[in-house]
C-alpha cells in the first residue's frame, strides 16, 4: 500500500460522499457546502495527477467565484426548504435512478471492454512537465489562441448578459 | 503513477451519475445547476486524467475552456433564475412552466 494510492483513497472517498451530500440534502445552503468540499476534494486528486495548474485554477475559479455566485443568489432567492410536492416525486425518482445505472453500466462496460484503458503506461516525468503553466500557456497563445479568444469573448457576453437579464423589471 | 486510470475513470463515472440523479429528481432550480456543475466537474476529471497518463497537455487547455464555459454558464442560468424568480416567485422547477400553454 503505498502513500499515492491512500492519498487517492481518502480524496476519493471525499468527493463520492460530498457529491451524495450535495445531491440528496433538503436545504439548498447545505447542498452548496458539500459542493465546495466536492471541489476541494478533486483539486486534491488534480494535485496528484501532477496539474497543478487546473488544480488552483479550480480553486480560483470554482470553490472562489462560481460558489460565491451560487451561494449569494440562495441568499437572495430561497426563503424555504425544497417543499416535498406533486404525488408522482416516488415515480421520478424512480425513473431518474433506473436512467442513472443503465448510464453507469453503460459507462462501466466502455471503460473495462470497450477502449484497452489498460494498455496505457503513464510517463510520469512527462505529465509533471504539461502539468506546468508554462506549457499550457505556450499552448493557449500559440496553437489555441482563436479559442482562447473566443473563450473571453463569451464570457464578455455573458457579463453583459447577466447584467441586462437581471437588471430590468419585467411586468 | 502506480494507480491504474480505471481507478480515476470508475470515480468520474459515479460523480457523473450522481449528478444525473440530481438534475432528475431535484426540484430546486439552483440545486440542479449545482448538479450540472457536479457532472462538468467529473468530465473534467476525465480530461485531466487522460491528459496526464497519455502525456498530451490538450486535455488540461481543454478543461481550461469548459471551466470558462461553466463560469458563463452559471452567470447567465443565475441570472435567469433571478428574472424567473421575479415574475414567478418560486424556484421548483415543477411550477416554472412560463412555455406551458
Amino acid at each position: 500500500m503505498n502513500i499515492e494510492l491512500i492519498i487517492f483513497v481518502v480524496f476519493s472517498l471525499i468527493a463520492v460522499i460530498s457529491t451524495i451530500m450535495v445531491v440528496t440534502r433538503k436545504n439548498a445552503i447545505m447542498s452548496a457546502v458539500f459542493l465546495i468540499l466536492n471541489f476541494f476534494a478533486l483539486a486534491g486528486l488534480y494535485l496528484l495527477l501532477n496539474a497543478q495548474f487546473i488544480a488552483v485554477v479550480q480553486i480560483i475559479v470554482y470553490a472562489g467565484a462560481i460558489m460565491v455566485l451560487f451561494l449569494f443568489v440562495i441568499m437572495l432567492l430561497n426563503q424555504h426548504n425544497e417543499p416535498s410536492s406533486a404525488n408522482n416525486k416516488r415515480k421520478i425518482k424512480t425513473f431518474g435512478v433506473i436512467i442513472a445505472a443503465l448510464i453507469f453500466v453503460q459507462i462501466v462496460y466502455i471503460i473495462f471492454y470497450q477502449v484497452p484503458s489498460h494498455n496505457i503506461t503513464p510517463d510520469k516525468l512527462k505529465s509533471v512537465e504539461i502539468g506546468k503553466i508554462g506549457t499550457i500557456g505556450n499552448l493557449l497563445y500559440t496553437e489555441y489562441v482563436l479559442p482562447f479568444l473566443v473563450a473571453g469573448f463569451l464570457l464578455l457576453s455573458a457579463t453583459i448578459g447577466a447584467i441586462v437579464l437581471a437588471k430590468k423589471k419585467f411586468e | 503513477m502506480n494507480i491504474p486510470i480505471e481507478y480515476y475513470l470508475i470515480l468520474s463515472a459515479l460523480m457523473f451519475i450522481a449528478g444525473t440523479i440530481g438534475v432528475i429528481i431535484r426540484r430546486n432550480a439552483i440545486v440542479v445547476f449545482m448538479c450540472i456543475e457536479l457532472m462538468l466537474n467529473s468530465a473534467n476529471l476525465t480530461l485531466v486524467t487522460f491528459s496526464s497518463y497519455l502525456g498530451n497537455a490538450i486535455g488540461q487547455v481543454f478543461v481550461f475552456f469548459v471551466m470558462s464555459v461553466a463560469a458563463a454558464e452559471a452567470a447567465i442560468g443565475l441570472a435567469i433564475i433571478i428574472m424567473v424568480f421575479r415574475n414567478k416567485l418560486t424556484v421548483n422547477i415543477d411550477e416554472i412552466n412560463l412555455f406551458k400553454w
